[in-house]
């Protein structure tokens, strides 16, 4: 593995790992970390970092519901244009273009369900290029970004053992 | 007690208790252990070869198998060992076992009369010597140094007498020490081997963890297959150790041997792992390599950690320990009070034999989180 993708690996596994820890696990300097890391970020590979949150533990859980639109294009107007329309919407927390049965997936997240579905209807929906959508509202989240919310902790093993 | 007819043998009563267990009494009372003592994976058995034991269990697969193990799963084994180099024959040359301890024990059963004399590289695992016993035969602790990052030579061997032993079993990759052994090193004791008629027993349980160079095994050196058993299995690589699955490979007559004391004492290795085991060498492979990978690191990690600490410690390239100095004079002492004070615990190497002295082994089988919190106790320890 080349240094480029030793570093991208430990940093998906865990952001928070410190130059000198990426250093001793890599078996790099840590400028040569600090350079890597500088160049992964201004390539925009890394766009950027972020705290994977089990929303059930927050006190005001937040709402998420994973939209899928359908759209109709011209000639004059491309996926990427409408991409561009849905992605500004701070409420879209993420955007894909699908194969198969519809276009787009939107994971909306809002403080309630009656302002998401509000977003939906007014904003999304009421775009000239979208044909239909559909909501399905997140009922519970057991696993994302690799990390399980549903884990069992503690090492189960016994301290010594030849 | 000394009233009832139930007493030890003299075999059994010559074996000492193992030397962690005081370690293992301790540590239970405490919150908090952070554990480098672990002699298996942190990891959970890859989830594919855990879907295939639960499936063969709802399918009613609970029976014995043939006394050395699935065919399907043999001819699994001996497809896979090819990797090192090895040719065996699933029919009459490989026999699966309950653990690869299991595969040990009957070996020794099997090839030791009474009073022969069996060469242990030391350090080593603690079963040996025991195993050695229990068969009748004469333990002859052969001392490998820290200034040969503890590999066999034969110089270490000659110093010992093993040039009279029948046997000769040594580990590597090396619990406890890390350490691996070149195909150039092992040409030097095979010739040694060859030159004084003296069988070998090679547990090469840790060979998919090996982090610089290829695993060689002596019995691809010429001369050699025809006096060696190999002994693998599932537990280090696979991180099944639960589950209990090794095995042995050896020329027919030899597994005969082992599978006459097998068949009546264990009848069959457990079923259900035994197809959590066609699934690991089916599909596991890039699990294997993950956690690899992850070993590594954390290996670079303990490593670097330690070398920062002014603690010696030379390069392991193996299995998941490193074999550093203590810092006390007294490891035994060391590891003692580094529990008592921050809930650290580590093995003293003298509970592995001779040349273990003044060493402690530390496994780093352990999460990067438990690693840091470990090593940031030691170096506050030490201040």
């Amino acid at each position: 593995m080349d240094e480029r993708a030793a570093v991208l690996d430990l940093l998906r596994e865990n952001a928070r790992y410190t130059t000198a820890d990426l250093a001793r696990m890599t078996g790099l300097d840590e400028s040569v970390v600090e350079e890597t890391i500088a160049a992964l970020e201004a390539d925009g590979v890394v766009a950027g970092y972020t705290a994977v949150v089990d929303p059930a533990k927050l006190d005001d859980e937040p709402v998420r519901a994973h939209v899928e639109c359908n759209v109709t294009l011209d000639r004059e107007t491309s996926y990427g244009d409408i991409a561009k329309r849905l992605a500004g919407f701070p409420e879209v927390a993420s955007l894909r273009l699908m194969s198969g049965d519809y276009d787009f997936a939107l994971d909306v997240e809002a403080d309630s369900m009656g302002e998401v579905s509000r977003f939906v209807s007014e904003k999304v929906a009421p775009l000239p290029e979208i044909t239909q959508t559909v909501t399905h509202y997140v009922m519970e989240t057991y696993k994302e970004s690799n990390h399980r919310f549903d884990a069992e902790e503690g090492d189960e093993r016994i301290s010594y053992s030849p | 007690m000394s009233e009832t007819p139930l007493q030890p043998s003299d075999r059994v009563a010559s074996v000492p208790e193992s030397g962690i267990r005081r370690f293992f009494e301790v540590a239970a009372e405490m919150d908090d252990v952070v554990s480098l003592g672990v002699g298996e994976p942190d990891f959970a058995t890859p989830y594919r070869a855990r879907e295939a034991a639960i499936d063969s269990l709802q399918r009613g697969q609970t029976s014995y198998t043939a006394n050395k193990g699935m065919v399907e799963l043999r001819e699994r084994i001996a497809d896979h060992v090819t990797r090192y180099g090895l040719e065996y024959d699933p029919g009459e040359e490989i026999i699966v076992t309950a653990g690869a301890s299991e595969a040990i024990d009957a070996t020794f059963r099997a090839l030791v009369n009474p009073g022969d004399s069996v060469a242990i590289a030391q350090p080593a695992y603690v079963s040996y010597e025991p195993g050695v016993r229990f068969a009748g035969g004469e333990p002859l602790p052969v001392e490998t140094r820290a200034e040969d990052e503890f590999v066999l030579t034969r110089e270490r061997l000659e110093a010992a007498g093993a040039q009279d032993a029948e046997l000769l079993i040594y580990c590597y990759p090396n619990n406890p020490t890390g350490a691996t052994m070149t195909e150039d090193e092992l040409r030097e004791v095979a010739a040694f081997c060859r030159e004084h008629d003296i069988a070998v027993m090679a547990d090469e349980i840790y060979a998919a963890l090996t982090y610089e160079g290829d695993h060689t095994s002596i019995a691809t050196l010429p001369g050699m297959r025809e006096r060696t058993v190999v002994f693998n299995g599932f537990s280090k690589a696979y991180a099944m150790t639960g589950l209990r699955l090794g095995y042995a490979l050896a020329p027919p007559h030899v597994i005969d041997s082992i599978n006459r004391i097998h068949q009546y004492s264990m009848l069959s290795a457990p079923t259900t792992a035994q197809h959590a085991a066609i699934e690991a060498l089916d599909n596991c492979g890039s699990d294997v390599e993950e956690m690899c990978t992850q070993y590594d690191r954390r290996r670079n990690f303990v490593l670097a950690r330690l070398d920062e600490m002014g603690i010696d410690c030379f390069e392991a390239t193996g299995a998941f320990y490193v074999f550093p100095e203590s810092p006390w004079p007294d490891a035994g002492e060391f590891a003692e009070t580094l529990l008592q004070e921050e809930q650290v615990a580590v093995v003293p190497g003298d509970a592995f034999g001779t040349g273990g002295e003044g060493h402690l082994r530390m496994s780093y089988a352990s999460s990067m989180d438990d690693l840091r919190t470990a090593m940031d106790r030691i170096e506050r320890f030490l201040e």
